[in-house]
């Protein structure tokens, strides 16, 4: 009896590090959940799979923790959604090349009877003036994510120093901050990808968009082989130069969901 | 009151239709789990019995220390790992991180303290009615350690499965050492906490059934092998 259970734990310990084993071309890419979660991964890598022969095993985080990951060389590429930050790793040395691959934008949503008006702004910051000046709940996603820094932004544009009962920073990702959201009826800045794959909308609507202050640019990042000589550099260049080929831009443009296009190629 | 019925009815699709994608959660789920638990007892049981029938300078700190562990939170477990396996910390240059082999250490972590503390227990209860027979036969007190977790492998069978329940309900340690990759690192909980963050509810709700029904078979058949056992001794 106990050897056969030694003999399971051995079998089942050894599965693992076979399983391990089993395909050693893939790449660790550290990206942010607005991707992974619209499933815009499930439909491009596939494509690049079937062209080169390599996986790639998604971690999504917020881009604070994506860019940690990278700093520390647990991951081998980053796709991230931060310009300013991005440009940082780079000039920190982490990073060797930064490329613009795809946009989509932020959308503010709120409860259906707009308590601040903000359907009748003219600008993103505007909308936030109005909020902050009715005091009305808005749930800021505070995890130093893509999101959370371009929101920041948002309201230093409007002048806005937010605090108080009004302004609750969740510490959540951008789906949990929905789902908070929804229960206290709040203001909340999405990525459009995020709200178009998300079903627990309850009394929440779409209320502000198309501004260019919602722009959102993602980037893909070379992660720097002198730092980290041990990543897979070959293969994450492969990834990087197919996600900016003809051939990678079409498969995000192709990707819809619910009948919308989500993310946008812009490679130069 | 609907999101609920759904997912009832979620979860009876997902068991019935044996979806490929969810059969390999599931699959991976239990292979994390009972390794973790299979490594943390062969460690623990000897270590708790160590402690029941010794005392030694400092045994009352390591008692402590355990039943301390024992409440540890299982973010703070994934995140020391995670310091311990990353590229920049001290077993960088293993690779284990964002494996399923890393999910297995941060549950070690997580499990070996409540078996060890749990096991010194029911060991030291039992070592004080055998102490006069065992030391008149002048047997050595090590040599003691098999017959006493023998002969306490009823109690020791539900300590194992208190583990077994600490490491497949954690969702906060394999999120952060495994990175919840889809089909390498996903497992219940992680696929749980991701539905949740998509808004689908019934999902995830039905996803949790699931697992929860999972959790009930292992402690069933760990039961039925028990009760059989125990009448087949008398």
């Amino acid at each position: 009896m106990v050897v056969k259970i030694l003999g399971l734990g051995l079998g089942l310990a050894l599965s693992l590090g076979s399983q391990a084993q089993d395909n050693e071309r893939y790449i660790t890419l550290a990206s942010t959940t607005s991707t992974e979660q619209s499933g815009l991964f499930d439909a491009v890598i596939p494509q690049f799979r079937d062209t080169t022969g390599i996986d790639v095993h998604v971690v999504a985080v917020g881009t604070g923790q994506a860019f940690e990951i990278a700093r520390r060389g647990d991951a081998d590429s980053l796709l991230v959604h931060d310009t300013e930050g991005e440009q940082r790793f780079v000039a920190d040395g982490y990073a060797t090349e930064r490329r613009d691959v795809m946009y989509n934008d932020f959308v503010i949503v709120g409860p259906t009877d707009d308590p601040a008006g903000i359907r009748d702004a003219e600008t993103a910051s505007e909308a936030f003036s109005m909020i902050a000046e009715a005091e009305a709940p808005f749930a800021s996603r505070g995890d130093d994510s893509g999101t959370n820094r371009a929101e920041l932004r948002l309201w230093e544009s409007a002048g806005v120093e937010p605090g108080g009962e009004w302004y609750r920073e969740l510490g959540s990702g951008m789906g949990q901050t929905l789902n908070t959201a929804a229960g206290m009826d709040a203001y909340v800045m999405s990525d459009r990808a995020t709200w178009v794959a998300f079903d627990n909308r309850q009394n929440l609507e779409l209320l502000f968009e198309g501004d260019e202050a919602l722009f959102n640019q993602y980037g893909s990042l070379l992660i720097s082989e002198e730092r980290h000589p041990h990543l897979k550099h070959d293969l994450a260049r492969q990834w990087h130069d197919w996600l900016l080929s003809e051939e990678g831009q079409r498969a995000i443009a192709d990707f819809e969901l619910k009948g919308q296009q989500l993310f946008f190629p812009n490679a130069e | 009151m609907s999101a609920t019925d759904n997912a009832f009815q979620t979860a009876l699709t997902l068991v019935l239709g044996v979806d490929p994608a969810l059969m390999g959660i599931v699959a991976l789920s239990l292979q994390v789990s009972l390794t973790a638990v299979l490594i943390a007892s062969l460690l623990a049981l000897p270590l708790g019995a160590a402690l029941a029938l010794w005392a030694f300078p400092g045994r009352g700190m390591i008692v402590v220390l355990l039943n301390a562990l024992m409440g540890l939170p299982p973010v703070v477990a994934g995140l020391m790992v995670y310091l311990l396996l990353s590229r920049a910390g001290p077993l960088g240059q293993w690779g284990l991180l964002f494996t399923p082999s890393a999910m297995v250490v941060a549950q070690v972590v997580l499990v070996l303290p409540i078996i060890a503390a749990l096991t010194r227990q029911q060991i030291e209860e039992l070592w004080g009615e055998y102490r006069e027979q065992l030391s008149s036969f002048g047997i050595a007190r090590w040599r003691a350690i098999p017959t006493l977790l023998r002969d306490a492998r009823f109690g020791l069978i539900t300590v194992i499965l208190a583990g077994f329940g600490r490491a497949s309900a954690e969702v906060g340690a394999v999120l952060i050492v495994g990175g919840n990759i889809d089909g390498i690192t996903r497992v219940m909980t992680t696929a749980i906490a991701l539905e949740t963050n998509k808004g689908n509810l019934p999902l995830a709700l039905g996803l949790g059934i699931v697992l929860l029904l999972l959790v009930a078979v292992v402690n069933g058949a760990a039961y039925v092998v028990g009760e059989t056992a125990r009448r087949r001794l008398g």
